[in-house]
């Protein structure tokens, strides 16, 4: 094994070892981050909740849905996106 | 550098370990900065994997022979292109290749959910780096790209001519990146079940897009394999049914079952046992493709050689086997459907059906597929099945497919009322009954198959015309924009549903053109001098007359002769077009041969001559009769033999060229009869003008950015509205859409 | 009906179904699929039953005729050999040495060789030593 080589890897393993380690020397996990990211993650379903329900008023405006189902649907549907917004709430 | 590359891999084996007990203990204790250096460990191996993948691309676009596997599979005289492809047509190269894109595709996912999914991200990341593990062990220890050449080696053997096709070079990565993108959504999965999680649509939702793209270049792959075969081979077919076609395709329909069943979970929460399951078996599926192409285990036109890498693979297949089924027993009270089926007409029904036919399908073809290994594991003697059995099942399963797909988008949710029915299917059954009807008229009746497929087809095209045209209705009634704006918005606020519409229709036309070049092509196989014509299917193909040519490489040496003829076709009595199809011979590296009659013994390839139609192809293939040529070929080898070893290099070299100019001259004045395949086939062309559909049916579906500002507006109404039916407005009015922007950022 | 009923009713048909489709495949691959065999075991071949012969090209055995080409076939890792008269397409591949894969019936002293069903296994992809296989050639 030449030099080069040799010289190559050990650079590599270094960086290996530094960009591991990195989380696990920060100290400073923020409980504050986790709190953001949960958010994020209610504001996502709160979009897809969303979608659906836009989703549900077109199946309805194209004939796949009775209006009494749609009625029922859209219902259901803003309900479990007043939950979602209700925990949007709560969480901060 | 070999070493370097050698190194990098090995550390990617080290890492991967490391990274799964990171991910596994700071997800168990707690500790989230341990899962951090988890996530970190599959960006690593990303980065190590590209490194160690770019000193074997440079390696053989250099044409360094040290490497081994640059000497057995490229040559100084390959163009700089298939240098570069030639990396992954080896076993090994090829497993460097899956091992880089499933690391990429690994990084990427985890990368964009690193905020979400906390509880199941950690597990997915072991799963993926279990993977990479594996596969970073078989490319350590069994197969390594990294190997050294024995002694000194001046010239490599070159990439085999059948493989110097663009198309042959892309299909590996395709199907790749397709096999390496489903075991995401299976990581996921994993995650999903070992956290519980399964009953919610959370890990759906982040790892869908991934199961879509997946389905997409494995699709494409499939797709390139049959244009190839198609274009190139002299054979004139698409479709073999060979063990190694059919392996790719298992994956790709259990894919296909599952992001049509994940609907049905998200909108109604049902299937989720199926949505498990499908996920699961297409991964364990994807592994079990990589596997039968590079095993040996089945008699395969791609045979790629028994190899030692059969037990390994199955192993890891068993484990993967019994750790999904097992996951899946003791999660089966979070797969609980939270509604049931209303009815048997009603969406989720036909959804549940497209997930059996599916299903049966993948079963139809798992079945013939690796009945040799069945047969002989309860009877003790191998046993093979023809294309024949395949098409009995399959043929009926597909019409009900696409009569599923054309119906699926179409029907009501829960249950569809007589008069929903009315409206929604009177139009696309009339005109596919209509068209049928005019089909039979016409003639086509005495293929009751091909008949059935087009006004199954027909259903599907009009079904989903009606879907947009409904769908432009509702727009211009929303927005007052003319017709072609209101289409181009229609799309692009409902990506998933219109894009996944147009991949019906692309599928539909595909089918179409299976059924019509299956049922009413004419292939015939004739002996033909010059001057001799034949007819084929209404049209006369006339040999008109030989061609011969000899293709120099760019630094002058032979490359390869070609015999070949032009081709008249005529219909009526008016010349519709010329066909030149050739047969081209590589030198073969067998010293012991003639240097003229070498020529003859190493690689042959087809040139097709192929004229591609809205309506018809015609397909010419020619092999001349190399018998006759006998006597020349021992002439010139008999005059060169002579003189060679007596006269430096270069003149050789320039008396060689000469003789087989002179063959060349002798195929053109006194040509031999040649034997022509000959096939008219209708509606080819349709199976790629469907695919591309299909394709860009999946890329409008995939399209990421559903977020755009007349949305976001959009939805700070509904905020308002629902907040409005709170009976309170939320913490300051304008709090949520503040929030929303500023969590976006 | 009840609901439950229904779909107990549902199910029943349901699995019944991929019962008599499992079924139907099981039967139909047994009597459908030919014998996979090698040159040795055709040693004890009948008579007008096909198989699925799987070997190599042997070398010098190859002669084309008027609409296909009569060839010899030998085991992989053997010596003993079968000769075949095949007509049809042959494959772009096909030469000596070649493994081939074809559907014949034995008549008289010869194998005859379904029409169309030569296929040539690609070659030198991921053969260990392609150099060992060359000087093999």
């Amino acid at each position: 094994m030449d030099v080069l080589a040799a010289l190559v890897i050990l650079v590599v393993v270094g960086g290996l070892v530094y960009v591991l380690s990195a989380p696990l020397r920060a100290r400073d996990t923020d409980v504050r981050d986790e709190n953001a990211d949960r958010l994020e993650e209610l504001e996502a379903r709160k979009e897809a909740k969303y979608g659906e329900i836009r989703d549900a008023e077109m199946d309805y405006k194209t004939g796949k849905l009775s209006e009494d189902d749609h009625r029922a649907l859209d219902r259901q549907l803003r309900a479990e996106a007043m939950e979602v917004l209700k925990a949007i709430d709560d969480e901060r | 550098m070999a070493t370097v590359g050698r190194a990098l891999l090995i550390l990617s084996l080290v890492v991967a370990g490391y990274g799964i007990f990171a991910s596994l203990y700071g997800v168990r204790r707690g500790r989230p900065e341990w899962v951090v250096s988890g996530r970190r460990a599959v960006y690593a191996i990303a980065a190590l994997c590209t490194g160690a993948f770019a000193i074997l691309e440079i390696a053989f676009l250099r044409s360094d022979f040290t490497f081994a596997t640059v000497a057995s599979h490229s040559s100084t005289t390959t163009p700089a292109f298939y240098k570069a492809a030639a990396a992954w047509s080896s076993q090994e190269g090829s497993l460097m290749l899956w091992l880089w894109l499933l690391s990429m595709w690994s990084s990427l996912v985890l990368y964009l959910t690193r905020k979400q999914l906390r509880r199941v991200a950690p597990y997915a990341t072991a799963v993926l780096l279990g993977f990479a593990a594996f596969f970073a062990a078989l490319l350590v220890f069994l197969e390594t790209p990294f190997g050294l050449s024995a002694g000194i080696v001046a010239e490599g053997n070159g990439l085999n001519p059948l493989l110097r096709h663009p198309s042959m070079m892309i299909h590996p990565p395709m199907l790749y990146s397709g096999y390496t993108l489903f075991a995401i959504p299976f990581a996921f999965a994993i995650g999903a079940l070992v956290t519980r999680q399964v009953g919610a649509a959370d890990w759906i939702r982040s790892t869908r897009r991934f199961a879509l793209a997946a389905w997409f270049f494995l699709g494409i792959g499939i797709l390139l394999g049959a244009r190839w075969s198609y274009s190139e081979l002299g054979w004139g077919g698409y479709w073999a049914w060979d063990p190694v076609e059919n392996a790719s395709l298992l994956p790709w329909l259990t894919g296909t079952a599952f992001i049509h069943s994940i609907m049905i979970q998200e909108k109604r929460g049902m299937l989720k046992i199926w949505n498990i399951s499908l996920v699961l078996a297409t991964g364990i599926l994807s592994i079990l493709g990589t596997f039968l192409v590079r095993s040996g285990v089945l008699d395969s036109i791609h045979a790629f050689g028994a190899s030692t890498l059969g037990i390994p693979f199955v192993i890891f297949i068993g484990i993967l086997i019994a750790a999904s089924i097992g996951l899946v027993v003791w999660r089966r009270e979070a797969l609980r459907s939270e509604n049931r089926l209303d009815s048997l007409l009603s969406r989720e029904a036909i959804f549940l059906m497209n997930n059996l036919v599916l299903v049966a399908m993948a079963f139809v073809v798992f079945w013939g597929t690796f009945w040799p290994l069945i047969a002989e594991a309860l009877t003790g003697s191998r046993r093979a099945l023809g294309p024949p059995w395949f098409d009995r099942y399959l043929v009926p399963l597909t019409l009900v497919l696409v009569l599923l797909s054309g119906i699926g988008p179409v029907i009501a949710w829960r249950k569809a009322t007589a008069s929903n029915a009315r409206r929604n299917f009177a139009l696309p059954a009339v005109a596919a009954l209509v068209l049928g009807a005019a089909l039979v008229a016409l003639g086509v009746g005495d293929r009751p198959a091909a008949l059935a497929m087009f006004v199954c087809g027909a259903f599907v095209v009009v079904s989903v015309g009606q879907e947009f045209w409904r769908g432009i209705g509702v727009r211009r009634a929303m927005t007052g924009e003319r017709a072609p704006g209101a289409l181009v918005s229609l799309v692009a606020r409902n990506r998933r549903r219109y894009g996944g519409y147009l991949v019906h229709v692309g599928m539909a036309v595909l089918f179409v053109g299976v059924a019509a070049s299956t049922a009413f092509n004419d292939a015939r196989d004739v002996r033909m001098s010059p001057g001799q014509s034949t007819k084929v299917g209404g049209y006369v193909f006339t040999y008109v007359k030989p061609t011969s040519r000899i293709t120099a490489t760019k630094d002058g040496s032979l490359e390869k002769i070609s015999f070949g003829s032009v081709v008249q076709v005529r219909q009526d009595g008016k010349l519709v077009t010329t066909l030149r199809p050739e047969r081209s011979y590589f030198e073969s590296r067998d010293t012991s041969l003639g240097p003229v009659g070498r020529f003859f013994e190493g690689e042959a390839t087809s040139e097709i001559g192929l004229k591609a139609g809205m309506r018809r192809d015609l397909w010419a293939a020619m092999t001349p009769d190399k018998a006759a040529l006998a006597p020349q070929i021992a002439q010139g080898d008999k005059v060169f033999g002579a003189v060679s070893g007596k006269l430096p290099p270069k003149v050789e070299a320039g008396l060689l060229a000469e003789a087989l100019r002179g063959l060349a001259r002798r195929y053109v004045a006194d040509p031999p009869v040649a034997t022509f395949r000959l096939i008219t086939s209708p509606l080819v062309t349709w199976i790629w003008l469907g695919a591309i559909i299909v394709f860009l049916g999946g890329l409008i579906a995939m399209w990421p950015g559903e977020r755009d500002a007349l949305r976001r507006r959009a939805q700070a109404r509904y905020a308002a509205r629902v907040a409005q039916d709170l009976g309170r407005a939320p913490r300051g009015a304008t709090t949520v859409a503040a929030g929303s922007s500023e969590a976006r950022s | 009906m009840q609901p439950a009923r229904k779909r107990r009713i549902r199910l029943v048909a349901a699995l019944s179904a991929a019962v008599m489709l499992a079924v139907a495949l099981v039967y139909t691959s047994i009597s459908a699929s030919s014998e996979a065999v090698t040159p040795s075991d055709l040693q004890t071949a009948q008579a007008g039953v096909s198989y699925q012969l799987t070997g190599k090209v042997q070398h010098g055995s190859v002669r084309t005729t008027s609409d296909g080409v009569r060839f010899r076939v030998r085991d992989r890792d053997g010596t003993a050999s079968v000769p075949v008269s095949y007509t049809g397409a042959v494959p772009d591949p096909f030469r000596q040495g070649r493994e081939v894969i074809v559907t014949v019936r034995k008549k008289g002293a010869t194998f005859v060789g379904e029409r169309n069903s030569l296929v040539t296994k690609c070659p030198s992809k991921f053969t260990e030593d392609a150099t060992k296989s060359q000087q093999k050639s």
